[in-house]
C-alpha cells in the first residue's frame, strides 16, 4: 500500500507539473509534447486505481488521435512565429495578475467544497450499476454500455460523424485552374462522337486538324 | 497516514482544472494553447467522474468518461479546423491580433 501511495504521488507530481509546462512553455510543439505527458501520467493514475479500459482508451485517444492532430496543426502554421511568451510580454500584461487572481480564488472554493463535502452513508448501495468484482473492468463497462446507455452511445457516434463532416467542410478548397479527371465526362462518352474513320488516298496520307 | 483516498484525486483534478482555467485566462499569444488547455479542464473532469466511479462502486462514472473522450475528440478536431481556416483567412492566430469583433 505505501508503494501504491509513492507512486501517485510521483504520477500526480508528473502531470501538475506537466500541465504547468503546457501553459507556459514558451515554444507550442513542447506545449503538445508536455499535453502527451500529462495524459501518460493521468492514464497510468486511472490503470493503477482500477480503470484499465479507460487508462488504455486514453492512452489510444488522446495521445494517438488529439494530440497527432494538434502536432500536425502547430507544425502546418508558422510556428516560429507563434511563440507563447506572456511571461516576457511587455505590452497588454494588466490581465496577469487579475486571471492569477481569479484562479486561485476558482481553486480554493473546489478545495473548500472537496474538504466540507460528506455524502450519506446509505447512498453506499443505492446505485444501479455496481462494479462486480469477479468480472473485468472492460466486461463490466461492456455490459453496462451497450444495454443501458444504448442511445447515449448512438448519440456520441452521431457526434463523432458530425465532427467528421465538419471538419472537412471547414477546411476544404476548391481551387481554380487545377486539371484534373471528370468521371462523368469519361463515362459520358460515345463512339460515334469521339472516333471517326477515314479513307486514306494512296500516297497523300491524311491530315490531321487538331 | 499515507492512504490514497477519494480526497488526494479530486485534489489532483481541482489543481489541473485551475491550472487549466489559468491557462486560458492567461495566454494571450497563441490559441492552439488555449485549444490545449481546454483538453486540460476535461482531463481534471475525467480524474473526477474516474474516481467517484471507483470509490462509491459504480460504473457510470467510467461509462460517461468515455463520452467526454469522444466529444473531446470532436471539439479538438472542429477547433483545430476553425483555426486552420482563420489563419487562412488572415494570416494570424495570435490572440492580441485578433480583433475583429472589437471586444
Amino acid at each position: 500500500m505505501i508503494i501504491h501511495s509513492i507512486f501517485f504521488f510521483i504520477f500526480s507530481f508528473i502531470a501538475i507539473v506537466s500541465a504547468i509546462m503546457v501553459t507556459a512553455s514558451k515554444n507550442t510543439v513542447h506545449s503538445v509534447f508536455f499535453l502527451i505527458l500529462d495524459f501518460i501520467s493521468i492514464s497510468c493514475l486511472f490503470i493503477m486505481i482500477g480503470a484499465e479500459f479507460l487508462g488504455m482508451m486514453m492512452l489510444i485517444v488522446y495521445v494517438g488521435a488529439v494530440a497527432v492532430l494538434f502536432l500536425f496543426v502547430v507544425m502546418m502554421l508558422n510556428v516560429s512565429q507563434q511563440k507563447n511568451q506572456w511571461f516576457a510580454s511587455t505590452i497588454s500584461s494588466a490581465h496577469i495578475p487579475m486571471g492569477l487572481l481569479i484562479s486561485v480564488i476558482i481553486f480554493f472554493e473546489i478545495i473548500i467544497v472537496i474538504a466540507g463535502w460528506k455524502y450519506k452513508p446509505e447512498i453506499l448501495n443505492s446505485f444501479p450499476n455496481s462494479i462486480d468484482s469477479e468480472i473485468t473492468n472492460t466486461h463490466s463497462i461492456g455490459y453496462v454500455l451497450y444495454t443501458d446507455y444504448i442511445h447515449v452511445f448512438q448519440i456520441s457516434g452521431i457526434i463523432l460523424l458530425t465532427a467528421m463532416i465538419g471538419a472537412i467542410v471547414l477546411t476544404f478548397r476548391q481551387r481554380t485552374g487545377l486539371k484534373r479527371q471528370s468521371y462523368f465526362k469519361q463515362i459520358t462518352r460515345e463512339r460515334n462522337e469521339s472516333v471517326e474513320l477515314k479513307d486514306v488516298e494512296s500516297k497523300k496520307g491524311v491530315k490531321i486538324d487538331v | 497516514m499515507f492512504e490514497i483516498g477519494l480526497g488526494h484525486y479530486l485534489t489532483l483534478g481541482a489543481i489541473i482544472f485551475t491550472i487549466g482555467i489559468a491557462g486560458i485566462f492567461l495566454n494571450r499569444k497563441n490559441i492552439i494553447v488555449i485549444l490545449m488547455s481546454i483538453e486540460l479542464i476535461l482531463l481534471a473532469v475525467n480524474i473526477n467522474l474516474v474516481s467517484f466511479s471507483i470509490y462509491l462502486n459504480d460504473i457510470g462514472g467510467q461509462i460517461f468518461t468515455l463520452f467526454i473522450l469522444a466529444v473531446a475528440a470532436a471539439e479538438a478536431a472542429i477547433g483545430l479546423a476553425i483555426i486552420v481556416v482563420y489563419f487562412r483567412n488572415a494570416g494570424t492566430i495570435r490572440v492580441e491580433e485578433i480583433n475583429r469583433l472589437k471586444g
